[in-house]
């Protein structure tokens, strides 16, 4: 972490922003650069897509600041523009093949079946330390549906809390509850040795964990 | 005291919630008890843990190099100055 410490309250710096301090507005919101960027890539899993949208989110949020009244966390207000943002910007594209299904209210509660039952107790250290790992959670953050990638990725790699998710998203808790359930096991599907086991079937520690 | 049984496919609509302490007392009590017994359904529950907290550890998504240096750039051009 940069020792960048903000001296002043975020309430004290969004007032100064608002009464027309605007070099001060990236204080603001650097701490909530990765949120933004990673929220934007939920939507449309693509790196470089997600960052242009991010500027523009935090362009909107800077015309928009009057409108915040804080009924919800600062960062969950600016997480919700860059999902409006990245939405209409996935609108625009031709190739916005999920809108139909993604936007409506579905029932979801169809019953999942694992697609194997590998044993997966412990994770390789030396997989850790490699990128090959970080390769694999991407390859399989990107797989899952738009829907389900969303909600997976501002609950669990933001870790805002369920209602924060529903907020941001604007959809009801038990929603995210579900498509949470779906997007985890489609991930533990997709990253347990054995299944696709790509990212550490060569090393030793594999071979302890799946010892067949 | 006894705790009635719970199949598979019922465990496995609540993992999720189980993972997170959102549960009732009594049906965490019965999804315990299952993954005791069920080697199948603990594997499915220590996967799914894996991928919990290894994307929480915030190095799943890194910053794209250069972002913040962008970003700092396209607000200089875009917000005003006074």
């Amino acid at each position: 972490m940069a020792s960048t410490a903000p001296t002043l309250s975020e309430q004290a710096l969004i007032e100064r922003v608002k009464a027309g301090e605007s070099e001060l507005f990236y204080q603001l919101i650097e701490a909530y650069q990765r949120a933004v960027f990673s929220a934007a890539y939920s939507v449309l899993a693509n790196e470089a897509d997600a960052e242009d949208v991010a500027q523009e989110a935090f362009l909107k949020a800077y015309s928009r600041l009057d409108q915040f009244r804080g009924e919800c966390k600062f960062s969950t207000w600016l997480v919700q523009i860059a999902v409006n943002e990245a939405r209409m910007r996935r609108r625009k594209d031709r190739k916005a093949l999920y809108d139909s299904i993604d936007e409506g209210y579905q029932d979801e509660s169809g019953d999942y079946f694992p697609c194997d039952y590998a044993d997966w107790r412990e994770i390789p250290s030396e997989a850790l330390e490699q990128n090959e790992l970080k390769t694999a959670l991407s390859r399989a953050i990107s797989s899952l549906k738009p829907m389900y990638r969303e909600v997976f990725i501002l609950r669990d790699v933001q870790g805002l809390n369920v209602r924060e998710t529903a907020e941001a998203l604007g959809l009801n808790e038990a929603l995210v509850r579900t498509r949470l359930l779906r997007a985890r096991l489609q991930m533990r599907d997709a990253l347990a040795p054995g299944y696709d086991g790509s990212w550490v079937s060569g090393s030793a520690s594999y071979k302890k964990v799946r010892p067949f | 005291m006894t705790v009635i049984e719970i199949s598979c496919v019922h465990v496995w609509k609540e993992i999720s919630n189980y993972i997170d302490g959102d549960l009732d007392p009594a049906l965490r009590e019965r999804m315990s008890a299952h993954f005791k017994s069920c080697a199948h359904c603990s594997a499915i529950l220590d996967g799914t843990r894996n991928v919990v907290g290894l994307v929480a550890d915030g190095k799943t998504f890194d910053l794209p190099r250069g972002f913040s240096e962008r970003l700092k750039q396209r607000l200089a051009q875009n917000l005003p100055k006074h």
